[in-house]
């Protein structure tokens, strides 16, 4: 019950809910990026919303199936998957798949999104801690060992067989449409920056810089002057937190963002755009607008409603038809 | 008795799932305290939709799930707690903690010597002469803020920050000190090493203190170190002091 990493792709990591009850340790949340995505490619694949998937951010791997057969999804990206057995078998990404023992699924590479999740029917059989199997590099903590996923990785599935039924896919894709600025509020620390700067941030156009990993995304664009110091004693950090170093260059935090921390933060990302900063890849532009919390829980609200019409609304789709396997049974079987 | 009240606290907004309580905006074991109470205080309540309290130097930060609850009904169970009392040492470890504070093992004693004047040996002295309150947990996973420590430790960060400061190094600045918990930079002055895990990815619980924890330094030499790592490793050797 396992699949063998063939070629492991860039920083793909195991990623579920995370750890938010353990902020307080010191133990930084982590999990998905785009928890969106990775709820809609475990629903395609009958599992619950957040457990386990393989969160790829580039590159994706290249595995082969040890067990009886796995299901399969990736979603998040319109990149097809190979699936190789011999020949090579297209496939498409947002539904579910059914792959078979010895065969090779290669992702490759991710061009049109910063994020996209592998989800499989059933999850891995890995150790949890504190409660996640998310993978937390910097500490060693979760996942495949505590890191990013290496060639020769074998990896322990829950299950040996899929589930009978039909595959499954995606009825629209809105959620890689989302466009428009990044909405945030003001604050905690937004009484640090003169107004100027506030204006200046709600204004300009920042771009994503290469300096982009699972703790933050860089902005490059306005210097930001603070008006107070940009050393404060140091408080709690959100995920979606804007905050502000010395460089004056602002720093959207993200799933592996530190507990706390000791510079001035502008605002924040509200939740229903978290899913979104994931996607982003360095060179794309973003600008940004100012909401309420009454705005916001209103905005998150209505996105779950979608989240869940989008599960379903899941389609019946095509089963993979395997011509290789079609054409080995005539060749044995004698007939046409 | 200091406590948590309407009048020295205010809430800031951070985002639609995070609530933020400030007591004041510096260093200051009195308004570190009133977080604390103020964490223990609201965990009392079981609040739903609460997914954790992060207590810091200055403020308390509540996370919660904003399906579960708004932040105007939060807010609404918040507020009457402020002016309510509580007493912190229930539910708290006191620790005895080896350091060995010489050699390879104390990169900035010296250097920090030389800037307050003092000896070194003054320097463990003091650094082992009180019981130190866990302020907070941050930065690195594991990772504690002790105070408050003698004046004589009252010294800005070094203006060179390390780039790699080794796991178990034990720092100090501003009246404070820490135990870095894995290889990361930092800027605090390196005047010890514990043979301790305050992290140890393999260990059951990975974290071995939590803010409201009591610490004791002591001193041991650098060739006891090696032998006291192999015991805490056996586990034969114990931190915890009876409450």
């Amino acid at each position: 019950m396992a699949i063998k990493i063939l070629e492991p792709g860039f920083n793909v990591t195991l990623q579920d809910y995370g750890r938010p009850k353990f902020q307080h340790l010191g133990v930084p949340v982590s999990g998905a990026i785009s928890p969106i995505l990775l709820r809609l490619g475990n629903s395609l694949v009958s599992n619950s919303e957040y457990e386990g998937g393989l969160e790829m951010r580039l590159m994706g791997p290249t595995f082969e199936v040890l067990c009886n057969s796995v299901r399969i999804a990736v979603v998040g990206t319109s990149t097809p998957i190979e699936i190789i057995d011999g020949g090579v078998v297209i496939q498409p990404a947002n539904q579910s798949i059914t792959v078979k023992k010895g065969q090779i699924v290669r992702i490759g590479n991710i061009s049109d999104t910063g994020t996209a999740y592998l989800t499989i029917e059933g999850g891995f059989n890995l150790p949890k801690v504190y409660d996640s199997l998310s993978t937390y590099v910097r500490a060693g903590i979760g996942g495949y060992e505590g890191r990013a996923l290496l060639a020769g990785d074998i990896i322990s599935l829950n299950l040996s067989s899929v589930s009978v039924r039909g595959e499954l896919k995606l009825n629209d894709t809105w959620f890689m449409e989302e466009g428009g600025p990044i909405r945030i509020i003001l604050g905690p620390q937004d009484d640090y920056f003169s107004s100027s700067s506030i204006e200046t941030f709600l204004t300009a156009k920042y771009t994503v810089t290469t300096e982009t990993d699972r703790m933050g995304i860089r902005l490059d664009g306005p210097k930001l002057e603070h008006s107070r110091g940009y050393n404060i004693v140091s408080d709690g950090i959100v995920t979606g937190a804007i905050q502000v170093p010395g460089t004056g260059q602002p720093i959207m935090l993200l799933a592996d963002h530190q507990t706390t921390g000791g510079y001035p933060k502008l605002g924040t990302v509200i939740s229903a755009d978290i899913s979104r900063l994931g996607s982003l890849r360095p060179g794309e532009e973003v600008t940004f607008i100012q909401t309420t919390v009454g705005e916001a829980e209103q905005i998150l609200s209505e996105q779950e409603l979608k989240i869940k019409t989008a599960i379903e609304n899941f389609k019946p789709a095509d089963p993979w038809l395997d011509y290789q396997a079609l054409y080995n049974e005539n060749l044995i079987s004698g007939f046409i | 008795m200091n406590r948590p009240s309407k009048n020295n606290s205010r809430f800031l907004l951070a985002g639609d799932s995070a609530l933020v309580i400030q007591f004041g905006e510096v260093v200051d074991a009195a308004i570190n305290q009133n977080v604390r109470k103020l964490a223990a205080i609201v965990k009392r309540e079981n609040i739903n939709g609460i997914l954790d309290l992060v207590p810091t130097m200055r403020s308390l930060m509540i996370h919660y799930d904003p399906l579960c609850v708004s932040q105007s009904e939060l807010k609404k169970r918040i507020v009457p707690l402020l002016g309510k009392g509580i007493t912190l040492d229930d539910d708290i470890n006191r620790w005895r903690i080896p350091v060995c504070y010489e050699n390879e093992y104390a990169p900035d004693i010296e250097e920090v010597s030389k800037s307050l004047g003092v000896s070194a040996s003054e320097i463990i002295k003091q650094h082992t002469s009180v019981e130190l309150e866990v302020f907070m947990m941050g930065f690195l996973p594991g990772f504690p803020y002790l105070g408050l420590l003698p004046e004589i430790f009252d010294l800005p960060r070094r203006v060179e920050p390390r780039v790699h400061v080794p796991p178990r190094s034990i720092s100090v600045a501003a009246r404070q000190t820490t135990i870095y918990t894995i290889d990361s930079p930092g800027g605090w002055h390196l005047i010890g090493q514990t043979p301790v895990d305050f992290y140890h990815r393999e260990r059951r619980n990975p974290v071995l203190v939590k803010a409201g924890d009591k610490v004791t330094f002591f001193a041991i030499n650098s060739e006891e170190y090696p032998s006291v790592r192999r015991a805490l490793m056996a586990d034969e050797y114990p931190l915890m002091m009876d409450c």
